[in-house]
């Protein structure tokens, strides 16, 4: 089975991402799957009665047609085709803070180590690691950096915290 | 100046362990050069025509003698000895090593510095008005400001893989000497009706393939909104810039295709959801900020020196030294002085580590221990006492950094160009010094009067050409080097675009083309105009006849 960093720890990932799919025909049954957008829309009354049914967004996307539909899915996947391609990231933002997504925000596609810190803080709590990288290697990626400055879906801004919290000058 | 506190210091020291261990796997093959090159990008790191090049950030130019101290010390022992000021407030070292990098880095760290984005598809370092602080147009301190700014923007989780590199200037003074209006986002601090402070904003500005100077899309942002503010623009920026070509990806050309209003209106909807929330920055930190930046213990000076006074009457290299390079003070009896970086015969914005070394000590003696690095590539000493000037200046002469060219054709703004750089399509140094060598009359230069020439080597456009009152664009024709040349740019809040007088010329022609261009201007210009201004009044056709004329 194939592994995923989910929070902090590897675990086995049962998920099947269906990438391709001009119908429902195209998406298997009896196992959890992640299906296009698009094909998401067109059949959401259908895959709403299958168990473990997830939405997978490219990263032209709108999150927002997701908006009616977020408290039943258990999981959204953003794509991330190049590790480049940074629009996964406002996504991912729009997703928890705007929409207030509670479920798994899974980054998919081609994620390495060295962005797992920044997804990390805009709103993802899955990773699943590229194909061909060493996904234990890449745990640590999540600990790149202690802290930072700005305001994130994980934390207020330093300047918000430094009084009550911080170490000073 | 700001000084870091454990927090800061620990997110520098954070990314030089990082990036030891990104260079660390890159050399031992388990990163691709492909996977490598953004990550080095993001610290300043490109791969040049002979080393690598390393962009060491000066966060809005201030810089104090230990970290000038430093930056001798790292450009002796993992470079030549000398180090190259850019026009973004950025030092260059070109011949570091790529697997000394980190300890470069851990060096940089332990004087409260870094190379943090200083390159890459990120916001950049932030820039601003060399003078803040000190100039007597200025209505707001801009650097509280831009170190509020410098720290939203490092590791902004949100925005590091934006579609292009994104360049932030700020400015609190009438005058704009960050010219904000060539950046992706320009930001002029202003005091409203009731004393409060805000910013108007202007995005879409750049030079590169494609000037454009910037729009204003809000008049007035509070200041406690700046973060949700810029957040809104980036986010903008980040879902729907162009990902498809390089070379439209700039924030500038979303605003066009846009148009400025209809990107205005995104993010101001997308600001209105933000608006009150997290970012909202509140007043004591702002104050916290400011307290950083409050002026030395200036002595209590009489307006004018006497002593000062008598050497200008008697010492005429010291009065056309005076005369150029020295700036009204805010404080009476003090003067900013600026040291030239632009010697003939030196690369423009070249220091080596003696002189480096013997700048900070006279900063140290002179100027309250800091100085500032500004866009034309020069360095400035903001608080000098009248009545030390003459002393700074036989030193600074002695030392080969009193050349009295500041606004003068010779100051002359240049990229490191084709003997540097991979990107160049020529050469732009070797223009630069056979210009300068033309003009190396000082009375002549003079009597020319203010007159920016800007030199670039490639349409990136590192050397501002554009902005350039003449501009000089390398170009690359069947693999040689030809030069194009533009003239009636201007920077700063009337900012505009050179127009380009015609086909381009070989490096030989270019010192006769500048001398066509500049006796034409003598020729038909007004008592009191400036190069530009001739331009602007009668066009480019006379300048344009003169000097294809005389190629015929």
């Amino acid at each position: 089975m194939q592994r995923l960093i989910k929070g902090q720890a590897i675990v086995d990932d049962a998920y099947v991402l269906v990438r391709a799919a001009s119908s429902l025909a195209d998406v298997p049954q009896g196992v959890p799957v992640i299906v296009p957008l698009g094909l998401w829309i067109a059949n959401r009354d259908t895959l709403r009665a299958r168990a473990a049914v997830g939405v997978w967004l490219a990263p032209a996307e709108d999150p927002f047609a997701l908006a009616e539909d977020l408290a039943s899915l258990p999981v959204i996947a953003v794509d991330f085709p190049a590790f480049t391609d940074g629009r996964g990231y406002s996504s991912a933002r729009l997703l928890r803070e705007r929409l207030g997504y509670k479920g798994e925000l899974r980054a998919v596609g081609d994620v390495q180590r060295d962005q797992l810190y920044y997804l990390s803080q805009v709103g993802f709590d899955a990773y699943a690691i590229a194909e061909g990288r060493d996904i234990d290697a890449a745990l640590s990626g999540l600990r790149d950096f202690s802290d930072g400055y700005q305001a994130t879906n994980a934390r207020t801004p330093w300047f918000r915290r430094r009084d009550a919290q911080g170490p000073s000058a | 100046m700001y000084r870091y506190d454990q927090f800061d210091q620990r997110v520098v020291d954070e990314r030089v362990a990082q990036f030891r261990d990104q260079t660390r796997r890159y050399l031992a093959g388990e990163l691709s050069d492909d996977d490598f090159r953004p990550l080095r990008l993001m610290n300043g790191l490109y791969i040049q025509k002979h080393a690598p090049m390393l962009r060491i950030a000066i966060p809005y130019g201030q810089l104090s003698t230990r970290q000038l101290r430093t930056l001798a010390h790292i450009a002796r022992k993992y470079d030549r000895g000398y180090g190259h000021f850019t026009t973004r407030q950025n030092m260059q070292l070109n011949w570091p090593q790529l697997p000394q990098v980190p300890d470069i880095l851990s060096e940089l760290a332990r004087v409260e510095m870094h190379a943090i984005q200083t390159s890459g598809n990120c916001v950049r370092n932030v820039t601003s008005d060399h003078f803040a602080g000190v100039a007597g147009d200025e209505t707001v301190d801009p650097r509280p400001y831009a170190e509020l700014i410098r720290q939203w923007s490092t590791f902004h989780p949100e925005f590091a893989y934006l579609p292009r590199k994104f360049k932030i200037a700020v400015t609190g003074a009438t005058n704009d000497r960050a010219a904000i209006l060539v950046h992706d986002i320009g930001l002029q601090l202003l005091v409203g009706e009731r004393g409060e402070v805000g910013l108007r904003v202007a995005v879409g500005g750049g030079l590169g393939r494609t000037p454009i100077i910037g729009h204003v899309i809000r008049e007035f942002v509070p200041r406690a909104e700046i973060l949700n503010y810029l957040d809104a623009i980036l986010r903008v920026y980040n879902r729907y810039g162009r990902r498809d070509n390089k070379f439209k990806a700039r924030i500038k050309i979303l605003v066009k295709e846009r148009t400025p209003a209809v990107f205005a209106k995104d993010v101001e909807a997308e600001w209105e959801q933000i608006r009150g929330g997290p970012a909202t920055v509140p007043g004591e930190e702002f104050e916290r900020l400011a307290g950083f930046f409050v002026p030395p213990r200036y002595e209590s000076l009489p307006k004018d020196d006497a002593t000062y006074r008598s050497a200008l009457q008697d010492n005429r290299p010291f009065a056309n030294w005076a005369q150029r390079n020295l700036h009204p003070h805010k404080v009476p009896g003090y003067m900013i002085v600026t040291v030239s970086l632009k010697k003939t015969g030196v690369p423009p914005g070249d220091v080596t580590s003696d002189q480096m070394d013997a700048i900070a000590h006279l900063a140290d003696r002179y100027s309250f221990g800091e100085l500032r690095v500004s866009h034309e590539q020069n360095l400035v000493l903001t608080d000098v006492k009248q009545g030390d000037l003459l002393s700074l200046w036989q030193q600074l002469k002695a030392l080969g950094l009193a050349t009295p060219n500041i606004g003068l054709l010779t100051n002359i703004v240049c990229c490191p160009g084709g003997d540097f750089c991979s990107l160049a399509n020529a050469k732009s140094i070797p223009i630069a010094e056979a210009i300068q060598r033309r003009f190396d009359d000082l009375d002549y230069l003079h009597d020319i009067g203010d007159l920016d020439l800007n030199i670039s080597g490639c349409m990136n456009a590192c050397g501002h050409h554009h902005v350039g009152h003449i501009g000089v664009l390398g170009v690359d024709k069947s693999g040689s080097e030809w030069y194009q040349v533009s003239i009636g740019g201007t920077q700063g809040d009337r900012a505009a675009i050179g127009k380009v007088i015609g086909p381009s010329f070989a490096a030989s022609d270019m010192a006769d083309v500048v001398t066509r261009l500049i006796e034409t201007y003598v020729d038909i210009r007004h008592e009191d105009e400036r190069f530009v201004d001739t331009v602007h009044r009668v066009g480019i056709d006379p300048f344009k006849e003169r000097v294809y004329a005389a190629a015929d």
